[in-house]
């Protein structure tokens, strides 16, 4: 019998109640992640990545939110009707999960030994002493200097990038199989980013651990990931390996994604203006019929309004939700 | 620390200063005349009058009073009361443990009723425990203490008889029965204050907690899988008590400000009963010296909440 994946996301959707009517800001996204893999998921802000990763911890609120359907099994188990009991042994311990902001999402009134140890003490029952002992050691692995000192600062004495270092040291502080990064170099300076991105990278070679990695920036896919998942208003539309998908994107919305990247030689030498997708993401109240993306798409036809085209595999491995995708080879 | 604390103590002086002055000003300038008992009292010829006057510096301009009654009071002389005769010091002194008693006891029943109660209405927004909890605080704090205080006695004293309407000083009781009396005495004007506070407060509680419970570093602590429990307590109320230790700190001259109406309605020999007398009374060198007192209490529950909230915000250091 082989192994079950470490995490697998089946037909989610996530709905949230709202005054105006159903928001289906999750609208059947199935996503794997195995052991040691890092997986990208991809989008522009609102297109549900935010809340599927929160939705693998059930960290959105409930309500209004709520899990309409689909499965989460991690290494085999749902999660979905599990108790909150069962949740918290999951967090942390199985998954570490590292936010977006990181100016915000450390506790100003306690140190960040402290919050470290916290988690720490919570999942492995072991003394105080030892718990901040541990904490230490996580703020050296995330090369924060002085660690047996800084363990004793507060978070508004870190800057931005270290306040990062702090939650990726508290996320992996009780070695989690899997680590989801909520776009956590979005907040920081760009020279910040890579070295985000660098340390995230090197945890992974050293505790090898899966990474699922939410963002919204191309070049962040192309520097970490080996698996990409591009989501488009609550649906995926394409995944691919990373090398596949730049060479060759199947779904005209990554392929607008992919001209969006911001060149600096371009720029510079031949004044070129920065490609961006026209028009903005449907409202996720009535998503539109047919294809989402249409309405924005340069290769749209009249046969993409006529239904959702489904997701297809157009190669092995590179699936793509576009009736046009074989034109694209 | 301690330089911070002296020198807030020493910015104290200033304004413990500006307020003696407005203090003086005011009441010299208030109608009334401490003599006038003694003007018109036919026994007594009018030249020794006149003679009482100038070797009291009555006709003395003010500032020339307001210092000697400065420098008289920096000495520890607070001078005696016109009415009763006692030395206005010992009088402060007999009264301020019964009144700081019913404050304090007050102060801690309206904080026992607002932390738990804001906390789990914020809790669990818009349930019915929050509605049934908005709709008593609103209820609780638009209903001034002279009110809530008369309907206490109608009720508790004179329809059900349980409780006495007046605070006796002097209780006949010994051992136990002394302290079951004291009680039954204190309940209804600790209540009366206290309900009115923890009214007020609970809303107060409840939006600092609803403030604090929508922040990151509460889904953080989520996602260490803390249980629910820790999450509200040291993530989310630690959090919200800083701006609630402001807010009971320097609410502390309205609570004093209420309780002179509630010693007043219950007959509690507190200092605000005091005062009221000495007004009614014109009694100028008691009136001066308790709402000094007041200002001095007023001067040092700030300080106590700047302090209180440089402990519980590690953000703001005392340089």
């Amino acid at each position: 019998m082989t192994l079950p994946r470490l995490l697998e996301i089946e037909g989610l959707k996530v709905h949230f109640q709202t005054d105006d009517g159903t928001v289906r800001a999750v609208d059947g996204v199935s996503i794997g992640v195995d052991r040691g893999e890092t997986v990208s998921v991809v989008g522009e802000s609102g297109c549900g990545k935010t809340v599927t990763a929160m939705t693998v911890l059930k960290l959105i609120a409930m309500p209004p939110g709520r899990i309409a359907e689909g499965r989460i099994l991690w290494q085999g188990r749902d999660i979905v009707p599990m108790d909150p009991e069962q949740m918290r042994a999951i967090r942390s311990k199985e998954i570490g999960f590292v936010f977006q902001e990181p100016m915000t999402s450390l506790n100003p009134v306690y140190t960040v030994g402290q919050q470290i140890a916290e988690t720490v003490r919570q999942h492995e029952g072991v003394s105080r002493k030892a718990a901040l002992d541990r904490a230490a050691e996580m703020l050296g692995l995330v090369q924060i200097p002085n660690p047996s000192r800084r363990v004793h600062d507060y978070p508004h004495q870190f800057s931005g990038g270290m306040r990062q270092r702090v939650m990726i040291a508290m996320a992996l502080s009780c070695n989690p199989k899997l680590l989801i990064a909520d776009e956590p170099t979005t907040a920081l300076d760009v020279t910040i980013q890579a070295q985000i991105l660098d340390l995230l990278n090197e945890m992974k070679e050293r505790l090898g651990m899966a990474v699922l990695l939410i963002t919204h920036a191309m070049g962040v896919v192309a520097e970490t990931a080996q698996r990409v998942v591009v989501m488009y208003a609550g649906v995926v539309v394409e995944e691919a390996p990373v090398e596949a998908l730049f060479e060759r994107p199947l779904h005209p919305y990554t392929q607008g994604l992919i001209r969006s990247i911001p060149r600096l030689d371009l720029a510079a030498t031949e004044h070129r203006r920065l490609e961006a997708i026209p028009g903005t993401v449907p409202s996720l109240l009535n998503p539109p019929t047919g294809c989402r993306f249409a309405a924005r798409c340069r290769h749209a036809i009249p046969e993409c309004t006529a239904g959702e085209p489904a997701l297809r595999e157009i190669q092995p491995g590179h699936t793509a939700r576009c009736i046009r995708a074989e034109e694209f080879l | 620390m301690t330089q911070y604390l002296i020198r807030r103590l020493l910015i104290a002086i200033p304004s413990l200063l500006g307020i003696s002055v407005v203090l003086f000003t005011v009441l010299a300038l208030a109608p009334g005349d401490p003599f006038e008992e003694l003007a018109t009292n036919p026994a007594i010829p009018p030249e020794v009058r006149a003679n009482l006057r100038a070797s009291l510096g009555i006709d003395d301009p003010i500032w020339q009073r307001y210092f000697s009654w400065l420098f008289a009071m920096l000495r520890g002389e607070w001078g005696y009361s016109f009415v009763s005769r006692i030395n206005v010091d010992q009088l402060i002194l007999q009264r301020l443990p019964v009144t700081l008693v019913v404050i304090g006891a007050s102060q801690v029943v309206a904080l026992a009723i607002a932390l738990p109660v804001g906390v789990y209405a914020a809790t669990r927004p818009y349930s019915v425990f929050d509605q049934i909890a908005n709709t008593l605080a609103f209820v609780g704090f638009s209903l001034p203490t002279f009110f809530t205080g008369l309907l206490f006695i109608l009720l508790f004293s004179i329809y059900l008889d349980w409780l006495p309407f007046v605070y006796r000083t002097e209780l006949s009781e010994t051992g136990w029965r002394w302290w079951w009396e004291q009680l039954r005495q204190s309940i209804m004007p600790v209540m009366v204050l206290g309900l009115f506070q923890g009214a007020a407060w609970t809303r107060f509680v409840r939006s600092a907690v609803l403030d604090v419970i929508r922040l990151d570093h509460v889904t953080t602590a989520r996602a260490k899988g803390l249980p629910e429990s820790r999450v509200t307590l040291r993530h989310v109320v630690r959090n919200a008590l800083i701006p609630v230790v402001t807010l009971v700190a320097l609410q502390m001259p309205i609570v004093f400000g209420g309780a002179i109406v509630t010693e007043q309605i219950f007959r509690v020999p507190g200092v605000g009963s005091l005062l009221i007398s000495a007004i009614l009374a014109n009694d100028t060198p008691v009136i001066m010296a308790v709402t000094f007192v007041f200002a001095g209490l007023v001067i040092f529950f700030n300080l106590l909440a700047d302090i209180l909230y440089g402990w519980l915000d590690p953000r703001i250091s005392y340089r």
